[in-house]
C-alpha cells in the first residue's frame, strides 16, 4: 500500500500540482500532488471539495417526504437514493412490501442501473478507452467519440434513453419521480406501458452484449497494461442474495478480503454499524469508511461493479452469467483486482440489467393493484441497496411526531474513498514519478478515478464532523495562534 | 320567486358580463366563465382580498376584484400584459418570502401557488430569497403543519371559523413577521381539537396543512394540475378541496 503518500513528511518547498476540477465524473473534486525538484511524488490526494448537508436539513422533515427530498442528492442516480430511503421508511412503518411493488421497484432500479452504466461507459470513459489516455484533449470527449465511432455513441445514447423510459413509466418522471412510497408503490405498470417497453428490449439486450464485447476486446488487446494500471489488492463489499446470487436491490452484506477470504457474509444490513465505521480527515469533505474487524489501516475496501461481480456466486440471468465466468477466468483471474476491470464488470452488470428488465416485463404481477402495505411503527429505519456505483446505506431515526431527528447516509462513492486515493497514489507512482509532467500524464490520474464512476456530489456528507486546523502566521511566517477543531466538534489550541 | 333577472352588465376585456346586485366582479366573472387569477379567494368563503392576484383595472383604477362589488357600466381590464406582469411579480414575491421547495414538496402538482406560477409564466423567483426561518409543527397525530409554505391567505382561518366552528387558526405579527398561529396555550396544533376531517384541513392552496402519511400517494399524471391549468380548475363549478 502507499499510505505514506497520503501526507508528505515535509511538504515545505515541494511543488504543488492541482488537477481541478477532475473531469468526466459526477460532482466536483480535485487532485493535489506534491513533487520535489526531481518530480518525485511525495503526496497525492483526491479531495472532495463540494459540500451538501442533506443529513442536516432533512432533520425535522416528515419521514414520508424524505425519499423524495434525498433523491435530489443526485441527478444521475436519484432512483438509488429514492429506493434506499424508501426501504428505510418501509422499516419505519413496519411494512412488508407487496410482491408486485417489490418487482416494480426492481424494474425501476434496473432501468437506473442500465442508464447510469451506459452514461458512464459511453459518455465518460469510452473516450479514454478508445482513443488512449494521452490522446489529444480536443478528441478525448463524447463529441470526439460521436465523430469517430458514431454507432457506438448512438447506442450509448439509446441505452441511456431506454433506462430513463423505464424510470419514467415506474416513477412518473425520467428524473426525480415519486413512484416509490413508504410501504410500496403508487402505481403499477399498465399493459400499454409494458408493451411500449417490450418493443425495444431485444435491441437493448443486443446493444448491451455488444458493449460487453467492446470492453472485452479493448481489455484483452493489452491485458498486462489494463491489469497493472493503478493496480492494488483490496477487500470488496456488496449485497448478495441469500443464495449468493448478484442482487442489486436487496440482500445481505458480504465482504471478502484481498485473497478472497470471507470477512463477513449475509450480514443483516439493519445493523451495518456493527461491521462498518467511518473516519473523517481534515482534507476532504468525504468520510473514510472501514471494516471494523480489520481496523482503520487495513479495513478499507472497494464497492461497485467490480466488488459485486467478484463477490457474487452467480448472476441470475443467462447472458450476464456467461460473461461473469469469462471475466473471472480471464488471465487466471488476473482482472479481478484490477482498477480498470471496473469498466468490464460494469458492462456485465448493464447486460444483467437489460436481461432482468425483459424478465420483469413478462411478469403479470406488474399489473397488480396490491401495491402498498403497512404494519407496526418503528422509530428507526435502515435501507440498503446496490446503487450503480456500489453499496448505498440510508439510516434514519424519527421521533414520536414522525419527524426525522437523525440521518446517516453512507454513499457508494464514500465507500470507495480510500480506494480511489490508493488508485491515485499508485498511478502517480507508476506514471508520474520522476517524469516531465504533461496533460496526458495527469489524465492518467483522472482515468484511475473515473474507473470508479465516482459521484462526488452524492458522497460529501461530513457536515460538522470535519477536523479543522487554522493557523495564524505573521508576515515572517512565525506561528502566532493555532485553533484546532476535532471531529467531535471540540475546540482546542 | 325566481332568480332575479340579471339585466345589468359590466364588460371584462370587452366581453359583456351580467351581474346581480351585490355580486363582486370576481364572482360575476367566474359565473360568466371569465378567469381572473386568484389564490386567497375561494367561492365557498367570504372574500378576503389579501393576495392581490385578482387586481383588475376598473375604469382605469386598480381594484381587488374579489372584494369589489360590480356596478353597472364598469369597464374592466383583466387579462392584460401589464396586470399579468404585476401578478407574476406578486407570485414571485410569495415564493421568495416563504421557503417553497417544490421539488420535494408533496403538494407539487396539487399546489395552487405552483399552478398560478405556471399560469403566469414564472420562470424563476427573480427576487432574492428571504430564507426566513419558519416553524414546522408535527405535534398533531394526523396533521403536519409547515409554515415554510404558508402564503397567509387565511383560507384555513376562515374555514375553521365559518365552517368548523373551531377557530383553530389565526394570524399574528406584523410585516415580515406575520405568521399563521394556532389557537392553543402551547401554540401547538396537537393541543387543539383540530381534526383531519375538518374543512380547514382541506382548503390550503399550498402544502402548509398536510394530512400525515398521505404524501405522494397520487402518481404523477393524476394530480390536479398535471393536465389542467389553474384557469381551468378554478373555473369548475365547485372548486375542489385541496388534499
Amino acid at each position: 500500500m502507499t499510505f505514506e503518500l497520503e501526507t508528505a513528511a515535509h511538504p515545505e518547498n515541494l511543488k504543488r500540482i492541482v488537477i481541478e476540477p477532475v473531469t468526466r465524473v459526477e460532482g466536483h473534486g480535485k487532485v493535489t500532488l506534491l513533487l520535489d525538484e526531481d518530480n518525485r511524488v511525495h503526496q497525492a490526494r483526491f479531495h472532495i471539495v463540494e459540500f451538501r448537508g442533506f443529513e442536516k436539513f432533512v432533520q425535522g422533515r416528515p419521514f414520508w417526504e424524505v425519499p423524495v427530498l434525498v433523491q435530489r442528492l443526485c441527478g444521475i442516480c436519484p432512483v438509488s437514493h429514492n429506493l434506499a430511503a424508501c426501504k428505510a421508511m418501509d422499516m419505519i412503518i413496519g411494512a412488508t412490501v407487496p410482491v408486485a411493488a417489490d418487482k416494480l421497484r426492481r424494474l425501476m432500479h434496473m432501468g437506473q442501473i442500465l442508464q447510469s452504466h451506459a452514461l458512464h461507459f459511453f459518455h465518460l470513459s469510452a473516450p479514454d478507452l478508445l482513443f488512449g489516455f494521452d490522446a489529444a484533449v480536443g478528441k478525448r470527449n463524447i463529441a470526439g467519440l460521436a465523430a469517430a465511432y458514431p454507432d457506438i455513441a448512438r447506442q450509448g445514447v439509446a441505452l441511456r434513453r431506454y433506462g430513463q423510459e423505464v424510470i419514467r413509466l415506474t416513477s412518473g418522471k425520467r428524473v426525480h419521480g415519486t413512484g416509490v412510497i413508504p410501504g410500496g408503490m403508487n402505481k403499477n405498470l399498465s399493459l400499454d406501458e409494458r408493451d411500449y417497453l417490450l418493443k425495444e428490449i431485444e435491441q437493448i439486450i443486443a446493444w448491451s452484449q455488444a458493449a460487453v464485447e467492446l470492453i472485452k476486446v479493448i481489455y484483452s488487446e493489452r491485458p498486462d497494461f489494463h491489469n497493472s494500471f493503478g493496480f492494488y489488492r483490496s477487500s470488496f463489499m456488496s449485497l448478495v442474495r441469500s443464495d449468493g446470487a448478484l442482487d442489486l436491490y436487496h440482500g445481505g452484506l458480504r465482504a471478502r478480503d484481498e485473497h478472497g477470504q470471507t470477512i463477513f457474509d449475509h450480514v443483516d444490513y439493519t445493523h451495518y454499524w456493527d461491521y462498518i465505521h467511518e473516519e473523517v480527515k481534515s482534507w476532504s469533505y468525504m468520510k473514510f469508511p472501514f471494516i471494523r474487524a480489520r481496523g482503520r489501516e487495513q479495513g478499507w475496501y472497494r464497492v461497485g461493479p467490480l466488488a459485486r461481480i467478484n463477490n457474487c456466486d452467480f448472476i441470475p440471468t443467462r447472458l450476464a452469467e456467461a460473461e461473469r465466468k469469462i471475466f473471472k477466468e480471464f488471465g487466471g483471474g488476473s482482472a479481478t483486482q484490477a482498477t480498470l476491470a471496473y469498466h468490464w464488470a460494469r458492462m456485465i452488470e448493464m447486460l444483467h440489467a437489460a436481461e432482468a428488465i425483459q424478465e420483469l416485463l413478462h411478469d403479470p404481477d406488474l399489473q397488480s393493484d396490491d401495491l402498498v402495505s403497512s404494519g407496526e411503527r418503528q422509530l428507526r429505519g435502515v435501507g440498503v441497496i446496490e446503487a450503480p456505483r456500489g453499496t448505498l446505506i440510508h439510516h434514519y431515526r424519527i421521533n414520536e411526531d414522525e419527524q426525522i431527528v437523525r440521518a446517516n447516509l453512507i454513499v457508494s462513492t464514500t465507500h470507495n474513498n480510500q480506494a480511489m486515493n490508493e488508485a491515485v497514489r499508485q498511478v502517480a507512482l507508476q506514471y508520474l514519478d520522476g517524469q516531465q509532467i504533461t496533460e496526458g500524464l495527469l489524465n492518467h490520474i483522472e482515468v484511475a478515478i473515473r474507473a470508479f464512476d465516482p459521484c462526488l456530489s452524492c458522497a460529501t456528507h461530513a457536515l460538522g464532523k470535519m477536523p479543522l486546523e487554522v493557523e495564524l502566521l505573521d508576515a515572517a511566517g512565525t506561528l502566532i495562534q493555532r485553533l484546532i477543531k476535532d471531529s467531535d466538534g471540540r475546540h482546542r489550541t | 320567486m325566481g332568480a332575479p333577472a340579471m339585466s345589468k352588465t359590466i364588460t371584462i376585456d370587452g366581453k359583456n358580463v351580467p351581474f346581480q346586485d351585490g355580486q363582486t366582479i370576481m364572482n360575476a366573472a367566474l359565473a360568466a366563465g371569465v378567469y381572473i387569477p386568484h389564490l386567497c379567494h375561494n367561492p365557498q368563503f367570504e372574500p378576503h382580498g389579501s393576495c392581490k392576484l385578482c387586481v383588475v383595472s376598473v375604469n382605469g383604477r386598480n381594484m381587488t376584484s374579489c372584494t369589489m362589488p360590480a356596478a353597472e357600466d364598469m369597464v374592466v381590464a383583466n387579462n392584460t400584459p401589464e396586470l399579468n406582469s404585476d401578478r407574476k411579480a406578486l407570485v414571485q414575491m410569495l415564493f421568495v418570502e416563504g421557503n417553497h421547495i417544490c421539488p420535494a414538496c408533496e403538494a407539487s402538482g396539487n399546489c395552487q401557488l405552483q399552478a398560478a406560477a405556471y399560469y403566469l409564466n414564472m420562470l424563476s423567483p427573480h427576487y432574492t430569497h428571504f430564507y426566513q426561518p419558519r416553524a414546522v409543527d408535527a405535534s398533531h397525530p394526523d396533521i403536519f403543519l409547515d409554515l415554510n409554505r404558508c402564503i397567509l391567505c387565511e383560507l384555513c382561518v376562515r374555514a375553521s371559523r365559518e365552517v368548523d366552528g373551531k377557530n383553530v387558526f389565526g394570524i399574528s405579527g406584523r410585516g415580515i413577521g406575520t405568521r399563521l398561529v394556532v389557537n392553543a396555550a402551547s401554540g401547538r396544533l396537537g393541543d387543539t381539537n383540530f381534526a383531519a376531517t375538518d374543512k380547514a384541513a382541506h382548503v390550503c392552496p399550498t402544502g402548509t396543512i398536510l394530512i400525515k402519511r398521505q404524501g405522494y400517494k397520487i402518481p404523477i399524471g393524476q394530480r390536479t394540475f398535471d393536465h389542467k391549468k389553474i384557469s381551468e380548475v378554478q373555473m369548475e363549478p365547485m372548486e375542489p378541496d385541496h388534499e
